[in-house]
């Protein structure tokens, strides 16, 4: 028995080590892009860059959840990140981005843990920090990048709170309250929905942001909201007491300001209960098409307001959307979108700032932001054209209605 | 000269530990040595090492499994942040403010104690268990819609968004799921060294003393201690307030630390986290507590460092298993007792 026990803990301990043995060749393959490493190579302190003609590189510290409940949505971000990275340092142009990207498990603390360790890997080149992907350690990190004059720009923390009160830090996407009075707005002027039923995670600043912006716009707007209910965590499966309250009520149609997961099982749980009102969600819908084993026809006539649409035709969404699948065999949504854009923002930027090479991060931090907010400055990429900022550190882009028709988005 | 207590010598070297320990990172922070990183992890590192310590007191000391300790954690942090912004003009100087806050952190903390334990430490068997796990989601799910603030008609609490009605200029202490936000950080390493220093005073001068033998002897044998009339219900009490204030104190202090705390932070996993930190580290054992809240919360941040992104969280839960197969092993035990030949093979406690 004893025998038994200590073999166990051999067996345990080599296998651990050839893990580790494992990650150090995988690991670094995983993190630096092939198209990434010339840049890489060529980092260096962005002050000894004396001639003109050499490219400069700024580093760009990712942070975001890729582990844990919200890991879907920091690995899109990063994803997405990564593929601008890589067209851009193909450019050959005076910019070139290094990008590193760290987890923070969607929770505060962690997430000023990984922006500190950003730091100890920039050293004293010029840094700009790219996220959080979620609201609650965005704000964390947001608070601390104020203090030590970091530019910072979000790609889908979407509360005012990220940004209040803070000159240096943007995002990319609506914020919350934006997008719920974009969604009352729409539903009085397309006529849609006599009577509302609102279901949302009372658990999440983004839903109850959006939720508490519908809910007073609505009123204002003359809308009737008769059933409002709430889930603590988006790892709830059951959603039939939410449902019924919503059925109870007459709803004819039911606002989701949700993630995609839990929306999913509502739409699977509505139909089972032969409920079919009208319903209609937030960005965070977005990528509910493209989970594994999802009934498509459960999502028919679905409503969202997304900045982004994978079935786009352009030239460049269509090439974004290829290189995304052929690297990770899934659809981009959003979140991966509005990733691509920041890396945009952030290069386009950084090409119209003169004399980059000799800035550290709390001057370049100083000429991003005056760039942003100066009302001149402005980029084009896949979630919306000719992207603003306003002083604040809001996006300013339209938000586009799109309904799902045979298992794709239709603009309306 | 009088001879040293087993004991209390067992004490004096876990201070010895502790102060050696923060006279290191001082120096090694003097000197600029010390990453980014790190410098981060110090504080809240302090916070779970005060977590381990006080959970040990429950767990390990009287012998009841707490479930909900990130609970006591969560009221603490939200006490203290509203003590810290209620303050602020009363109460100008920081570490001053910061003292203030993390005493009203360990009252809140200590009042949870007291309603969860007087009902149920009169109950035997797994029930405190139940309880506590209950008592954490209860405190998180409360805290996601309280919305507390204060402007110039006094404070105001609501329970929703839309009874919030907080004149403009008022400030907004707690906000519902977005929990606090705009928080003055506060927290010093300084002041996590002695929150630590408070709390081996504290836990080690009540195992020590009568009433922390009567604890123990709880533990031991209820009926037996009952038998020579020790009051159970009291000396429970006793070690299970004990410990949720000084959680509530850590709670202040992890709270003051960052600028925004949400409710979803002090989750059942939290609770979790410390227990791991305190089962590792030995039941019942201080020094063990210290150190594996110290290594185990470092670890998956130094990992970052070494390249091993992607497999961090993979590693951590390996290492937690060696670990826990390394500290049952009769033969690592034999092995090391031969290294060390006072060692007697067994965790002792203390």
């Amino acid at each position: 028995m004893k025998k038994k026990n200590l073999a166990a803990l051999l067996m345990a301990g080599a296998m651990s080590f050839s893990l580790l043995a494992g990650c150090s060749s995988g690991g670094g393959e995983a993190s630096t892009p092939p198209a990434s490493q010339p840049g890489a190579q060529a980092s260096q302190p962005a002050g000894n860059d004396g001639n003109g003609g050499e490219a400069v590189t700024i580093k760009v510290g990712g942070i975001g959840p890729t582990t844990g409940n919200n890991a879907q949505y920091g690995t899109a971000t990063q994803w997405g990140a990564e593929i601008a990275v890589d067209e851009i340092n193909a450019k050959n142009g005076p910019i070139k981005l290094e990008l590193q990207y760290e987890d923070d498990t969607g929770v505060a603390d962690t997430a000023v843990a990984a922006y500190n360790s950003l730091k100890d890997w920039a050293k004293d080149a010029p840094l700009v920090i790219y996220g959080c992907t979620t609201t609650q350690p965005c704000v964390a990190v947001a608070s601390e990048t104020f203090a030590d004059r970091y530019f910072q720009l979000t790609p889908s923390a979407s509360s005012p709170d990220v940004t209040n009160g803070k000159d240096n830090v943007f995002q990319m996407c609506f914020t919350d309250p934006g997008q719920g009075n974009a969604a009352a707005e729409y539903l009085k002027s397309a006529g849609l929905g006599t009577k509302i039923g609102v279901i949302y995670n009372n658990g999440d600043p983004y839903s109850t942001g959006i939720a508490e912006a519908f809910i007073a716009k609505a009123k204002e707007v003359g809308l009737e909201v008769v059933a409002t209910s709430t889930y603590p965590e988006d790892t709830t499966t059951d959603y039939t007491v939410q449902l019924n309250a919503c059925k109870d009520a007459g709803a004819d149609l039911v606002f989701l300001p949700i993630y995609y997961t839990p929306a999913s099982l509502i739409l699977a749980q509505a139909k089972q209960m032969d409920y079919a009102p009208i319903f209609f969600g937030g960005d965070g819908m977005d990528g509910m098409l493209d989970m594994k084993g999802f009934d498509k026809s459960l999502a028919e006539g679905l409503l969202l307001m997304t900045p982004f649409n994978a079935a786009g035709t352009d030239e460049r969404t269509k090439t974004f959307v290829e290189t995304y699948q052929a690297a990770h065999e899934i659809l981009p949504n959003q979140f991966a979108a509005d990733g691509y854009d920041c890396m945009y923002a952030i290069y386009e930027a950084c090409c119209q700032i003169d004399g980059i090479a000799d800035m550290d991060s709390a001057q370049l931090c100083d000429a991003l932001s005056a760039l942003f907010t100066g009302g001149q400055f402005s980029v084009d990429g896949l979630t919306g054209s000719g992207m603003k900022w306003l002083t604040t550190g809001e996006v300013s882009k339209a938000p586009v209605v799109v309904k799902v028709e045979g298992g794709v988005y239709v603009t309306q | 000269m009088k001879k040293i207590n087993k004991n209390s010598l067992n004490g004096f070297i876990n201070y010895g530990i502790v102060i050696a320990a923060f006279a290191v990172i001082q120096a090694l922070l003097g000197m600029g040595r010390l990453s980014n990183s790190l410098q981060s992890l110090l504080v809240p590192a302090c916070c779970y090492i005060v977590m381990a310590v006080s959970l040990n007191l429950t767990v390990g000391i009287l012998g009841e499994l707490s479930l909900g300790h990130g609970g006591f954690m969560s009221l603490g942090a939200f006490s203290g942040i509203a003590a810290s912004i209620l303050l602020q003009n009363a109460i100008p100087l920081a570490p001053a403010r910061l003292a203030v806050s993390m005493a009203v952190g360990a009252l809140a903390g200590a009042l949870g104690g007291v309603i969860v334990g007087v009902p149920v430490l009169r109950l035997q068997g797994d029930y405190l268990a139940i309880v506590t796990l209950a008592f954490g989601q209860i405190i998180k799910n409360i805290i996601m819609v309280l919305y507390v603030g204060v402007d110039e008609r006094g404070i105001h609490i609501a329970a929703s968004s839309e009874r919030f009605d907080l004149a403009p200029g008022g400030t907004a202490i707690i906000k519902g799921p977005m929990g606090a936000v705009g928080v003055t950080k506060l927290a010093t390493f300084t002041a996590g060294f002695i929150l630590i220093l408070i709390t081996l005073a504290v836990v080690q001068n009540l195992v020590n003393s009568r009433a922390g033998r009567a604890i123990m002897a709880l533990r031991d044998n209820r009926i037996a201690a009952e038998s020579v009339g020790i009051n159970t219900t009291k000396y429970k009490l006793m070690a299970f307030v004990t410990s949720a204030a000084l959680a509530g104190a850590a709670g202040a202090l992890f709270g003051l630390n960052y600028s925004s705390t949400g409710a979803s932070k002090f989750d059942f996993n939290t609770s979790i986290l410390v227990l791991v930190f305190v089962v590792l580290g030995g039941l019942g054992s201080i020094r063990g507590s210290i150190i594996a809240a110290a290594l185990l919360y470092v670890l998956p941040e130094m990992l970052r460092g070494l390249g091993l992104n992607d497999f961090r969280m993979l590693i951590y839960a390996i290492v937690l298993i060696l670990v826990m197969l390394a500290t049952n092993n009769d033969q690592l035990k034999a092995l090391l007792g031969r290294v060390i030949p006072k060692r007697k093979g067994a965790v002792t406690s203390g």
